[in-house]
């Protein structure tokens, strides 16, 4: 719903790093949401620019794991959700 | 002039160190290497933390190891714990570890130490694996670049240990703050406005890094400095229309942009090999999306195996160890103790004090020490090799659902073996909310000292073999139950963290650095043994020899007279409800449990007319006096009620205060107790038993209580300070 009516406004399609896919490398173009999980995401050295190659999903379906600034670094897909991408 | 000279020596001397760095970046290794043995293991004020604080080998500086941190926000514990060292407690100079290998991450922490405004040394680590990878680090220009005296070390092989020490003690005494490194014009506008609204308000040579906070919207600065922020908006809000984005993620971006600057300016990566790292390619099988499960399922299997396992396949080494001290203690050592009082003519009630209370209870404390340290080894090894990260993040899918980390798991099984070690196995757990709830939980696990319990209640019932499974079901589904619960408790469980978490490079274990953590924690459970866990064996057995008006009793011939009789002729009427309050036999039973939860079976076996008797003779007995639902009533209150005292003892250590160890330790016995009533009361409408109005009533309030805090959001009402402070 939320997805849709922001494409519409924007006329271009939004992707987040949920739904990137497993061996792609990707780069960040903004951080959603706010308070303590945005700032936990970008302590992580994930901010506006930077390149995300996303490595494998966990056995069970989640979370993922990415390498980002040259480490490993694992999020639920709830938070890669607030990433988003291109 | 000599004296003055003298004194000012001495002063510098005496300096405080802070060791700041990046969790896996070697900061422990480190700090061995610096302070060798002299150092001493605390909490940090209000959090279950370890502090360690040692002094630097050849100077008589104390280093203050903080917490393993990514920043200096105010949200995690460890963070907090790390600012408030920082700016309270003023030390003269940080250490501040980067690992090399990891540059980019680790500086953004280095950056946020430079604006505190202490002199500060960076202690470049796993420069060993930066020369054997062939990459190349320019460490004088990066020095240069971050204003920052930088010295190349690795603290595994001690290399270059010396001049760090010499480095950082001649910036602790020249007093000089690192030059503050620049970002653009726009922000430094924006920083000095920070910087004149808060001025006098806050430390001065701090100031710098107030003023960022203060612009990213820090909760805590916000707290401390009230319309500070107010005073400045307008030009933060100038700043964010520039840059289009909010505060806090311009800070954050200039911040790394600067590092980048920085790094390809100073680090030249090797040509790498297609194939990846070795730890690459041990990850890629490691946790593949179809090897991932059953390699983990036979990791944890195998340490299973070494420390807890005890059956028809043979001992383990664990459980050996463990037998093999407890036979030496019950079987050699009391039998001669008690020789020598007799010999001595020592008196029958100190002798059974001596041998009865304190050598058999702090016995059977003692008798874990062996099984724990094979299980810590294990452990330890897993968390130093990199694989409990990995263990989160394969078992992190099914445990988010009740509110738990991953790592919850390992301490859930360990306490399928013994409750002790399980508690003290949440050390791995690095979020604090995970850590508590995990240990308040495990004891619900049915441990080896119940399954005698559950041998008598089989007996008891006939032989029903689905009483071992319900007990492992039950418990399984009570640390659910649990989880649920207790996250809307916050001020007991603390705040969770989201989980964001680095996948450590897998490494060799190092065999100094695992035997000096396994007996650390062995260490911390022997105090605990000697203290508090003797104190309260003493009690019991001074409760069940002795009368009310205080004559000595032999219990097994005149335990209705004793003390302990007379509290469970009181206590009964608690458990009148569930079916059981009838006999006190039943209610001292339950309370010598505490002591360790076969000693239940010991105490009924003597009440019901024989010390001798076995475990399913005493359910056959048990039988004879309580109706088949009160037998599960009274088996499924002593399955989940409080554990024995070792176990609380090493709850106590894990939640850090005894006020939060008897409201979980309450809690425990509270749902143990509305659980047991709904059992007797469910399973006595279904055989048609005839049962007191009372228990129906309680039987009432337990479901529409459980339920109550089960479904309704925000129960203990604490949630509406915060949605205001985030509105």
């Amino acid at each position: 719903m939320t997805l849709d009516r922001r494409c519409l406004l924007t006329g271009e399609i939004m992707s987040t790093l949920k739904d990137a896919a497993t061996g792609s490398t990707v780069v960040v173009k903004k951080i959603t949401g706010g308070g303590e999980i945005k700032r936990h995401i970008m302590d992580m050295g994930i901010t506006k620019g930077v390149e995300i190659y996303v490595r494998k999903v966990a056995p069970l379906g989640d979370p993922v794991e990415i390498t980002v600034r040259g480490y490993e670094l694992s999020l639920r897909k709830e938070y890669a959700e607030l990433i988003e991408v291109e | 002039m000599t004296f003055f000279a003298d004194c000012e020596e001495r002063m510098n001397m005496a300096f405080t160190i802070a060791l700041a760095g990046n969790p896996n970046c070697g900061k422990t290794t480190l700090f061995n290497a610096l302070t060798g043995s002299s150092q001493r293991v605390g909490n940090w004020p209000g959090v279950t933390i370890d502090k360690k604080v040692g002094k630097i080998k050849g100077t008589d500086a104390e280093l203050v190891d903080l917490p393993g941190i990514y920043s200096m926000s105010p949200y995690s514990p460890e963070e907090i714990v790390s600012r408030n060292f920082i700016v309270d407690e003023k030390p003269d100079a940080i250490i501040n570890i980067v690992d090399a290998t990891n540059l980019q991450r680790n500086l953004f922490l280095s950056l946020q130490l430079i604006d505190m405004g202490t002199p500060m040394g960076i202690a470049l680590n796993m420069m060993d694996q930066i020369e054997e990878s062939g990459d190349k680090v320019d460490v004088d220009k990066l020095s240069t670049l971050l204003g920052v005296p930088v010295v190349p070390i690795s603290a595994a092989k001690k290399d270059n240990i010396g001049e760090l020490v010499a480095k950082v003690m001649s910036v602790a005494e020249s007093k000089t703050a690192p030059r503050p490194m620049k970002y653009d014009d726009d922000i430094e506008k924006v920083e000095a406005a920070a910087e004149e609204a808060l001025n006098g308000k806050v430390p001065d040579n701090n100031i710098r890094f107030y003023a960022f906070k203060l612009i990213e919207g820090d909760k805590a600065v916000n707290e401390a400095v009230p319309g500070a922020r107010e005073s400045i908006l307008s030009s933060i809000e100038e700043m964010e229309r520039e840059y289009d984005d909010s505060a806090d993620s311009i800070i954050a971006d200039s911040r790394y942009g600067k590092i980048s600057e920085i790094v390809k300016d100073t680090f030249v990566a090797a040509p790498k090999d297609e194939r990846g790292t070795l730890s690459d390619r041990i990850d890629r099988i490691v946790t593949n999306r179809f090897l991932g499960l059953p390699i983990f399922v036979a990791i944890i299997a195998l340490v299973y195996f070494i420390a807890m396992y005890d059956g028809t396949l043979g001992t383990s080494p664990g459980a050996w160890a463990t037998g093999t001290l407890n036979d030496f203690i019950g079987d050699e050592l009391i039998p001669a103790v008690e020789q020598w009082c007799e010999d001595n003519g020592v008196s029958d009630v100190l002798t059974g004090l001596l041998c009865g209370g304190i050598l058999t209870g702090v016995g059977a404390v003692i008798g874990f020490l062996p099984q724990m340290i094979v299980l810590f080894i294990c452990l330890v090894i897993l968390e130093e090799i990199g694989y409990m990260a990995r263990v989160a993040f394969i078992m992190d899918r099914i445990f988010r659902h009740f509110n738990l980390s991953g790592k919850s798991f390992i301490p859930l099984l360990v306490g399928t073996g013994c409750g002790v070690p399980g508690v003290m196995a949440c050390r791995t757990i690095e979020s604090e909310a995970d850590r508590r709830i995990t240990a308040m939980t495990v004891t619900f696990m049915p441990c080896g000292a119940k399954l005698p319990v559950i041998a008598a209640i089989t007996a008891a019932l006939a032989g029903a073999w689905w009483v071992g499974v319900v007990a492992y079901f039950g418990g399984i589904a009570l640390v659910i139950v649990s989880g649920i619960i207790l996250k809307k408790f916050k001020r007991l469980a603390g705040k969770p963290a989201p989980f964001i978490m680095e996948l450590p490079p897998y490494r060799a274990p190092r065999f100094v650095s695992c035997a000096r953590t396994v007996l650390e924690r062995a260490w911390a459970f022997v105090k605990k043994a000697g203290t508090i866990i003797l104190l309260t064996m003493i009690l019991i057995w001074v409760l069940s020899h002795f009368t009310l008006s205080f004559q000595f009793i032999d219990p097994e011939a005149d335990m209705g007279d004793s003390l302990l009789a007379a509290i469970g002729r009181i206590l009964a009427y608690i458990f009148m409800p569930l079916g059981w309050g009838d006999s006190w036999e039943l209610a001292s039973a339950t309370l010598t449990g505490l002591i360790a939860k076969e000693d239940l079976i010991g105490t009924l076996a003597i009440v019901l007319g024989d010390p001798e008797l076995a475990e399913d003779e005493v359910g056959e007995l048990l039988a004879l006096i309580l109706p088949d639902s009160g037998i599960l009533s009274f088996f499924v209150f002593n399955m989940y009620c409080a554990p024995c005292f070792a176990a609380i003892g090493a709850i106590h250590r894990e939640l850090g205060n005894w006020k939060h160890t008897a409201i979980a330790v309450g809690y425990q016995c509270l749902l143990a107790y509305f659980v047991a009533c709904l059992v007797y009361v469910i399973h006595g409408s279904i055989v048609g038993l005839n049962m007191e109005w009372y228990s129906y009533v309680v039987a009432i309030i337990s479901a529409a209580v459980l339920l109550y805090v089960l479904i309704v959001k925000d129960p203990f009402r604490q949630f509406k300070d915060e949605k205001e402070v985030e509105a």
